[in-house]
């Protein structure tokens, strides 16, 4: 054997929520790390790696979770791991100050039967709070080795990497059970009645259960965790139950669960055996946890009376949404802007490698396609950097928690959660991001509903097309209202919409709201910069490629097929424009002939084909080919316009564009068109996202669909509302 | 025996009953929320959610759900 040959250890980090877990993982990873959704679900998933010596541990960062049992994604994602890949190690991180109620977990994963590895985070924290915690009487009682660690400050890291690689080379945890009767004192005995597994103590569940247990054990193979399959089918626990090929036993093991469940007190049918957990882990604690002062009101507490205040609460939290809010356009605008000026530039200086005047397709798909499309992409990003950095501040303070009470009152009256309605605020900046800010929400059903009404909060690119509009149709007393009316016809619609989904599709008992209240905590700068950056690659990643792909096609579709030199531009071409019977070769404005040209594209013959179904909502198939071109970024309708009309490149502040619009519109369909582009069609960077974030194209096209859908119906009830109001005239 | 909704803030009360199927109790049992436990009430204002401390946490819990755990007054 050569020494140079690397042992891998597989680390599994487990623990609750807030207990530090991430913090810990950040430290020993640092950047070395991936985040990726968990197959099938959206849970967040992380794996990095720590090398020390011959010896490289991979770790994996389990999903925060309070128990074993299957009530959540989350849960699921963590116990499937534990137990179909059998982690060498698991690192089991608790809240030291918080020890009883996060060693319920620890149970859990001790009768999992996996060698465990305790670590006590903040321990700072809890001895400052006066915990005082006995380690080594707690590891010999658990007969695990336990780890005081403060994980924001690095400490008690090294010590945790060594008793992981110590246990893995053992196979068991340390110390045996000849330890445990060296222990002596009151404790002990207290403790002398509760079982003894593989060197440790481990809830015993009282007579009654025992003999369920037993029964039940008797009904299936001996294994791995066959102790906690046992514990979790008594529990009535349906996933496990599912894994049983019989449906002869699966009778026969639910009969016996429902048996014991019969024998308990009323009320307490379904919690017996956690229950028992607790009064394990009180006698467990007994001797190893001494608490020097009484707990008065923390300064948590007194941060709360103002954050969560019923009053003062609201007007905090959209405080510090205006801060998020001018952090990451305010901030990230100018680089934006830099950047899209940067790579308008490399385009020109790639236009400029070949003969001025000429075409060339090699020429249009770099600067056009390649170009514009990564260009499209790349701007993006420091929208979502800061975006991540606030959501990471957010998230890291523990102030997450408390903007979800604040608003829940608001969101729970359309079946939303609390957490909902920071997404939808960035929604207003850009759909994109805001999607990804839904992994703030626990619940798979709350994020798709969530994710599935977001394209209707107006994000910043439709504002061009407002921009054109708005003047071009309204005077000025009115610009203001109508820019409101498009505004709140989005927000009313994706509430309307929200509540809609909860009642059909999402239907089903809302999810109870119980969530933790982390106390506060000051996060430390490497751990905000990884969680920003991580997630930040994740979307340069995933959605560079897809959205990059997309830009690439919809450049095809606008430039191909190219006119031959006889082509007539069709009847009801724009007669201010070009006249009927000019072919393509006699064509000499440059406009005319990119107009030309976009009319004999495939965009062009599309919107040809759309004008059948947009003439009820009184769109010709100027709009539609314009709005081919919009499904890349909504803002590209306005340059489409420019070209469908002849008047060459164009901005939101064209006035020739604004006055063929008038000769051509009623400002009734001025207004159906923003209507319609706000409500219709998500973006090719949305369509890329929703599918990621979803995980399945599944919902990436029912949004579209749905929402393309939406916006007919409600444009042509607002067309026909409006004409029959006699508003239809010029 | 009486809803924790209509607990008044800064009262502490004992766990006693949990209206709710049975994953439901398994989810708040996790939580340190099991017949027998004892819960204070930091925040109540009569509307919107609630937060109580259990177990040394301090926890968030949905008005409708507050209406479905029965407790008693006093300390176990």
């Amino acid at each position: 054997m050569t020494d140079t040959l690397e042992k891998t250890i597989t680390v599994a980090v487990a623990g609750n929520p807030n207990s530090g877990k991430t913090t810990i993982f950040n430290r020993l990873t640092g950047a070395r790390q991936h985040v990726g959704n968990y197959p099938g679900v959206t849970v967040e998933w992380k794996e990095g790696s720590v090398r020390r010596g011959d010896w490289r541990l991979k770790l994996y960062d389990l999903p925060g979770t309070y128990s074993l049992t299957a009530f959540s994604d989350e849960e699921l994602v963590a116990r499937d791991f534990l137990l179909n890949h059998r982690p060498d190690v698991v690192v089991d991180v608790v809240d030291a100050s918080n020890l009883e109620r996060n060693l319920f977990l620890t149970t859990e994963l001790l009768e999992i039967g996996l060698p465990v590895v305790l670590v006590l985070n903040m321990s700072d924290v809890a001895r400052d709070s006066g915990h005082r915690i006995d380690t080594h009487l707690l590891a010999r009682r658990l007969g695990v080795p336990v780890v005081a660690a403060v994980g924001n400050k690095g400490q008690g890291l090294e010590d945790l990497i060594e008793a992981v690689t110590e246990v893995a080379i053992s196979g068991t945890s340390l110390p045996g059970p000849a330890d445990l009767c060296r222990e002596a004192g009151p404790a002990t005995e207290a403790l002398a009645h509760l079982s003894t597994h593989s060197g440790g103590l481990r809830p015993d569940y009282g007579p009654v259960a025992e003999r369920h247990l037993k029964r039940i054990a008797a009904l299936l193979p001996t294994g791995e965790s066959a102790r906690w399959r046992t514990i979790k089918l008594l529990e009535r626990d349906n996933a496990v139950l599912e894994e049983i090929p019989d449906p002869e036993v699966r009778r026969e093991i639910l009969h016996i669960a429902e048996e014991f469940a019969g024998q308990a007190d009323k009320g307490a049918t379904d919690t017996v055996l956690a229950a028992s957990r607790y009064e394990f882990i009180t006698k467990l604690c007994d001797g190893v946890l001494r608490r020097d002062k009484q707990d008065g009101p923390s300064v948590s507490d007194r941060i709360d009376r103002w954050t969560m205040h019923p009053v003062w609460g609201v007007p905090i939290f959209l405080g510090l949404m205006y801060g998020v809010f001018t952090l990451t356009f305010g901030l990230g605008n100018p680089v934006m802007d830099l950047l899209d000026r940067g790579f308008t530039a490399l385009g020109g200086l790639i236009s400029g490698l070949w003969p001025a005047g000429g075409t060339s397709p090699l020429r249009s798909l770099l600067v056009d396609g390649v170009i514009g499309g990564v260009g499209g992409v790349v701007v993006f990003v420091p929208n979502i950097v800061l975006l991540f950095l606030a959501i990471a501040v957010l998230e890291g303070t523990g102030y997450m928690a408390r903007a979800a009470f604040v608003m829940d009152r608001f969101m729970s009256k359309v079946g939303l959660h609390g957490k909902s309605f920071i997404p939808l605020l960035i929604g207003f900046g850009c759909t994109v991001p805001a999607i990804m800010a839904t992994r703030t929400l626990e619940s798979r059903r709350d994020r798709l509903i969530t994710i599935m009404v977001l394209p209707l909060m107006s994000c910043g690119a439709r504002l061009p097309i407002y921009a054109l509009m708005i003047p071009a149709f309204f005077p000025s007393h009115l610009q203001g209202p109508v820019l409101w009316i498009i505004y709140v016809t989005g927000i009313v619609l994706a509430l309307v919409g929200a509540r809609l989904l909860r009642a059909t599709l999402f239907k089903g008992e809302n999810t109870p709201f119980v969530m933790e209240l982390p106390p506060y905590r000051l996060p430390t700068v490497d751990s905000l910069l990884v969680q920003m950056w991580t997630r930040a690659w994740l979307y340069v990643k995933k959605a560079g490629t897809v959205i990059l792909g997309a830009a690439i096609i919809l450049w095809f579709l606008t430039v191909y097929p190219k006119p031959p030199a006889d082509y007539v531009v069709p009847a009801g071409f724009d007669k201010t424009t070009i006249s009927s019977e000019t072919q393509f070769s006699q064509l000499q404005d440059p406009a005319q002939i990119q107009s030309a040209e976009l009319s004999y594209s495939i965009a062009g013959r599309v919107g040809r084909v759309l004008e059948t179904v947009l003439r009820p909502l009184g769109f010709d198939w100027r709009i539609g080919t314009a709005l081919v071109g919009a499904v890349a970024a909504k803002e590209v309708f306005v340059a489409q316009m420019g070209i469908v009309f002849a008047v060459g490149e164009v901005d939101e502040t064209s006035d020739v564009l604004r006055h063929r619009l008038r000769e051509r519109y009623a400002p009734l369909v001025g207004f159906c068109i923003m209507l319609f582009t706000l409500i219709s069609t998500p973006c090719i960077a949305t369509f890329a996202i929703t599918r990621q974030e979803t995980g399945s194209l599944k919902w990436a096209i029912a949004q579209n669909l749905g929402l393309t859908l939406l916006a007919w119906v409600v444009t042509f009830i607002a067309f026909h509302g409006g004409t029959m109001l006699g508003l239809g005239g010029t | 025996m009486m809803p924790l909704s209509q607990v008044q803030e800064g009262a502490r009360t004992v766990l006693k009953a949990i209206d709710g199927g049975h994953e439901l109790r398994g989810r708040l049992a996790a939580l340190g929320l099991l017949p027998g436990t004892e819960l204070e009430v930091i925040r109540n204002s009569g509307h919107g959610p609630f937060v109580i401390a259990v177990k040394g946490s301090r926890v968030v819990i949905g008005r409708g759900m507050a209406s479905r755990i029965e407790v008693e007054l006093g300390q176990p």
